[in-house]
């Protein structure tokens, strides 16, 4: 690896962390990574709490409008080109897919990147991490084998 | 319970929102976390790195305003002692497995797939909304109040 190659790979490490570090910041300050916040809105039948709808839009909203204006690039600032997800048909897979992780969600409140935070709480999170981490895995990494897409960068 | 949140909520969704869009702005990529975590055994080199990164960031910035942000009302989650061990468990494959299978979850496809007004996205978010609404509300309710 030359110089150049180790430089550019240290911006693509740091702008990553920034990215995550930005994203985990909002996860916490609006308290998503709270299953019981999660669950408040989930469900509808006691005392509702609409939070988590003002998370998405607030999310999707901005997200939106800083996507078209990014899209037109021609490519990202630190990588040759972008890589976007290509499937396109509504099958049975992504059907079937969100209902489990649905259900899942549900169950616990839950999903994968609020889970990724209860490893900031150590230890008081603790007995949640362990019982729910090793099986997201489980069932991330077992789904992916089976579902193996032909492209996998 | 919860109470309503409207200006945490906001706020920490545009951070989101944000987070996921220098993502893409800089290296091209979807911040999706199931995308994310599910390749990471998978991926090599610098696609193990730069999502080994964005992981770190993530717990990183949870991580500080766990401390610093109690002043904005933010608490670290505390584990449900009494939450039964099954439902965790359960869970965590469920969603694991189906996140998998419909290649999305919250942050990919309800986030970043929205944003990209893809029509398998908008799909899955509503499924996926719907099914979770159904459960919760299942699960905390009619069944707890069953004899």
């Amino acid at each position: 690896m030359n110089p150049d190659e180790a430089s550019l790979l240290e911006r693509v490490l740091l702008a990553a962390f920034g990215a995550g570090l930005v994203f985990g910041a909002g996860l916490a300050l609006s308290a998503m990574t709270h299953p019981e916040k999660v669950l408040g809105f989930l469900d509808l039948s006691g005392h509702w709490d609409p939070s988590l709808l003002l998370v998405l839009g607030g999310a999707t909203g901005i997200a939106s409008v800083a996507f078209a204006f990014i899209l037109r690039r021609r490519s990202p600032l630190l990588m040759p080109s972008f890589d976007l997800p290509i499937a396109t048909r509504i099958d049975r897979r992504l059907v079937l897919g969100a209902v489990l992780f649905g259900l899942g969600w549900g169950l616990s409140g839950y999903c994968p990147g609020p889970a990724m935070a209860l490893l900031a709480a150590l230890p008081g999170s603790g007995r949640e991490a362990l019982l729910f981490l090793p099986p997201l895995l489980i069932g991330l990494w077992l789904g992916r084998l089976i579902t193996r897409a032909p492209k996998d960068p | 319970m919860s109470s309503f949140t409207p200006v945490s909520a906001l706020i920490g969704g545009l951070l989101i929102g944000a987070g996921a869009s220098w993502m893409l702005l800089s290296l091209g990529r979807i911040a999706g976390i199931s995308g994310i975590v599910g390749r990471l055994p998978f991926s090599r080199r610098a696609e193990f790195a730069w999502r080994a990164f964005f992981l770190l960031g993530l717990v990183t910035g949870a991580g500080l305003l766990y401390h610093f942000g109690g002043k904005f009302g933010v608490r670290a989650p505390i584990s449900r002692i009494s939450f039964p061990a099954w439902e965790l468990i359960a869970s965590g494959l469920l969603v694991g497995f189906g996140t998998a299978l419909g290649s999305g979850c919250t942050s990919g496809h309800g986030v970043c797939g929205m944003a990209r007004r893809s029509p398998r996205s908008l799909v899955a978010t509503v499924i996926f909304l719907l099914a979770g609404i159904v459960t919760a509300s299942a699960l905390r309710h009619w069944l707890e109040n069953w004899p």
